[in-house]
């Protein structure tokens, strides 16, 4: 079985962390190249950021792909000991979006599905407005993952709220329940379906992604297995989001590279989760827009504030 | 009417009144056929309206990751809502020992019936993934209140399809024994076989009276859960306008409304179209309206509370969804359900003329049509508002408007409904005999007698 998945995900070319491990070393190519010459034979793989490069078949090894079964499980457990938190400073965002392109791009989302969205927030009249990202907020107290009727999507031990696509039947009562909008629901078709037809599907990716079913934000919780941060954080040029563990009380932000304390983070910066008052118990803080380093540009599209 | 003392008496009326009751089965007509064919047709449209819809996926109607429930989930609680009238008319009625409602009994459980089926339906057409309905038993998650309503229907059918099927035993004994000569073959087949040998014994009659007691009983905790949990798929959320603690009998309180309205609406139709005239009388249309009235009475308790002790406060999010129901975009459809199907009835009932039964079959429509509207503007405004404003996505995110698919689905429901109900009244004498002889005075064992000639 696990044999027979394996040698389907090499034949129709699918997209894998650990293809893409190979072809990103260039240390390991160069090796490859000392004992085998090329042979001439290129192939076509698509690497995990999405992107479609040309190899030598000679320096494809098979890597160790888990199961279905086998990653639906793990992706179950998550990671032990971890406890992921993020902090969003608000003061940083410009509405780059990088983080919104890198996010649709890792998880294989049409243009208006966003796991992460820029919000252009005013939360009172004559407050000045801001930029507001705003991913799944991984709550403790999660109202969408109550009202599953088929444990589709679910809270991991390390914070995480992940879906099972190859469980959910698309009642999207998790949609009705979350108060934050993070949930998207695949109406159509989704992107590059038949690019991804017959790829192992990675619960931790919610890739590829599934017709009918629920998608939403997970801390990029494939790239946390191999010790990378979410893509969001990652691509954000402007220092914006700090992610890390809260059992280790330490943040690490995606554009500097710096790690601090976290509790420190959010006690000196007065931060606050979202909408506290709905007793969700959100794992995304924010760090309020003070002293913004990039004025507010435009005008406000839409507000909650009437 | 007088106690009849003649066994000739009671044979005559006995005969009468199964002539009457079950002419409606065996007459044939273009017109039953016309109707059969119009409903097939649109139930055949309806449904490929719901191939294209599992080819395509849920795309093709008009929902988006904002307003992910739409007219699906509407005409779900409002199936839901018509059904709730089973437990109402042949439980709790007939528990309070109100003679009147007796020939109702089985009207109002094909409605319910039809109704509830119909509910089950749709909400797996409302599902993204229908292939993977079996998930909801295979990986059922007790803490969900989907599971509980997939528990209550299904329970609340069944115990419908009871109170219909047993009181109905006697009468098809009594087919089954007079009209051989009447009837197409498998009809009288089918009757032999659903009887099941019954004899019309005292010790039969005893089991019978026993059986509907405890289904009586025990539909009431399942009727009121049908709807109560239904209301629960919103009430478990903490959106503006759903996160009401009233949400619950709120429900139950307009089921009865829309309920009350469909059985009008159906007594009317069987009383012009099967000539009976003489068993579902003016009085029964006269109680019906009185009942109609009451129930309306409470449901306007319930709005007043839903709608004025937030509109008092007015609290960010609530205010949003009240002023849009008030005065925005949905105030057309809001001021609908509530004047054409609260206050008009209400007001227009109290006078004796708007009883008669034509009035009140029109009245009754109003109010029915009204109580769609009303599961609409449950469903969907409180879902254009979510707390945090929509952004970055296409201008049909923000705004929810059917879709032809939709409607042709709807449709399907509807049509099914009605087909059922149809079906149920073609085949089954829809007041129950032997119970309406009772009443009129003949003894029992008139009943079982075989035919004289």
């Amino acid at each position: 079985m696990e044999r027979n998945t394996r040698r389907n995900f090499m034949k129709t070319l699918g997209a894998s962390v650990g293809v893409a491990g190979v072809i990103g070393s260039s240390g390991l190519l160069n090796s490859c190249a000392k004992i085998e010459a090329n042979t001439g034979d290129k192939i076509k793989l698509l690497t995990s950021s999405g992107e479609l490069v040309e190899v030598d078949k000679a320096q494809l090894k098979p890597v160790d792909i888990p199961s279905l079964t086998e990653n639906q499980k793990r992706g179950r457990q998550g990671l032990p000991g971890k406890s992921w938190v993020m902090v969003i400073d608000l003061s940083k965002c410009r509405n780059a979006r990088e983080c919104m392109k890198a996010c649709q791009k890792h998880h294989q989302l049409r243009p208006e599905q966003h796991h992460i969205n820029v919000l252009q927030m005013q939360d009172a009249e004559h407050t000045a407005p801001y930029y507001m990202p705003k991913p799944c907020q991984h709550c403790d107290n999660p109202p969408c993952t109550k009202v599953c009727p088929v444990n589709a999507t679910f809270k991991r031990d390390d914070g995480i709220v992940l879906i099972d696509n190859e469980r959910c039947i698309g009642c999207r009562f998790c949609i009705a329940a979350c108060p934050y909008s993070a949930r998207v629901f695949n109406w159509f078709e989704p992107r590059d379906a038949e690019k991804y037809a017959g790829v192992t599907y990675n619960i931790e990716a919610n890739v590829p992604q599934k017709r009918g079913t629920i998608s939403k934000c997970l801390f990029s919780a494939d790239r946390l297995r191999d010790g990378k941060l979410p893509s969001c954080v990652s691509a954000c040029p402007n220092g914006v989001y700090w992610f890390g563990d809260r059992n280790e009380d330490a943040v690490t932000n995606g554009t500097t590279k710096e790690t601090t304390n976290f509790s420190k983070l959010i006690k000196d910066n007065a931060a606050y989760t979202l909408m506290e008052e709905l007793g969700t118990k959100p794992r995304v803080y924010y760090l309020p827009p003070k002293d913004r380093a990039f004025p507010f540009q435009g005008e406000i599209e839409q507000s909650h504030i009437s | 009417m007088e106690k009849i003392e003649s066994p000739a008496d009671s044979r005559k009326l006995l005969d009468k009144i199964t002539f009457d009751l079950t002419r409606s089965i065996v007459k044939k007509d273009e017109l039953t056929r016309f109707w059969f064919f119009i409903l097939i047709m649109f139930a055949g449209v309806g449904l490929w309206g719901w191939i294209v819809q599992i080819k395509t996926g849920l795309g093709v109607t008009g929902m988006r990751d904002y307003v992910s429930w739409g007219m699906y989930i509407a005409n779900f609680v409002f199936f839901v809502a018509v059904s709730l009238i089973g437990f109402l008319i042949s439980s709790a009625l007939h528990l309070l020992k109100i003679k009147w409602a007796k020939p109702i009994s089985r009207v109002a459980e094909q409605v319910a019936i039809a109704f509830v089926a119909l509910a089950g339906i749709i909400i797996v057409m409302d599902m993204g993934r229908p292939d993977r309905f079996l998930n909801i038993f295979l990986h059922g998650r007790f803490a969900s209140p989907i599971i509980w309503d997939v528990t209550v229907i299904t329970t609340y059918l069944a115990i419908s399809i009871l109170l219909f099927y047993i009181p109905l035993i006697p009468d098809l004994a009594l087919m089954r024994d007079r009209m051989g000569h009447e009837l197409p073959k498998w009809k009288l087949k089918l009757y032999t076989i659903l009887a099941l040998g019954w004899k019309g014994n005292p010790d039969q009659y005893k089991t019978i009276y026993h059986a509907l007691r405890v289904l009586m009983l025990l539909i009431i905790p399942v009727g009121l859960s049908i709807h109560t949990v239904t209301s629960w798929l919103f009430a478990a959320t903490l959106r503006s306008g759903w996160d009401t603690a009233i949400l619950g009998p709120y429900f139950v309180a307009g089921a009865f409304v829309a309920g009350t309205a469909a059985v009008i609406v159906v007594m009317y139709v069987y009383r012009l179209r099967f000539g009976l005239k003489e068993y579902f009388e003016d009085l029964h249309f006269d109680y019906m309206g009185k009942l109609l009235v009451f129930v309306c009475l409470v449901y306007l308790y319930f709005n007043i509370n839903e709608y004025l002790v937030p509109g008092y406060k007015m609290k960010a999010a609530d205010g949003i969804h009240l002023k849009e129901l008030f005065k925005g975009n949905f105030s057309l459809m809001f001021w609908i359900a509530q004047g054409a199907g609260l206050v008009l009835p209400i007001v227009l009932l109290l006078f004796n003329y708007f009883r008669k039964p034509l009035p009140i079959a029109i009245i009754s429509s109003v109010v029915l049509i009204s109580a769609w509207v009303k599961r609409y503007i449950i469903v969907i405004p409180t879902l254009e508002h979510p707390f945090l404003p929509v952004q970055n996505v296409p201008e049909n995110f923000h705004n929810y408007a059917p879709t032809s698919i939709e409607v042709m689905i709807t449709i399907f429901s509807f049509v099914s409904a009605l087909i059922i109900i149809s079906v149920l009244a073609k085949l089954f004498p829809v007041i129950t005999i032997w119970e309406y002889a009772e009443d009129k005075g003949i003894d029992k064992k008139y009943l079982s007698e075989k035919p004289r000639n």
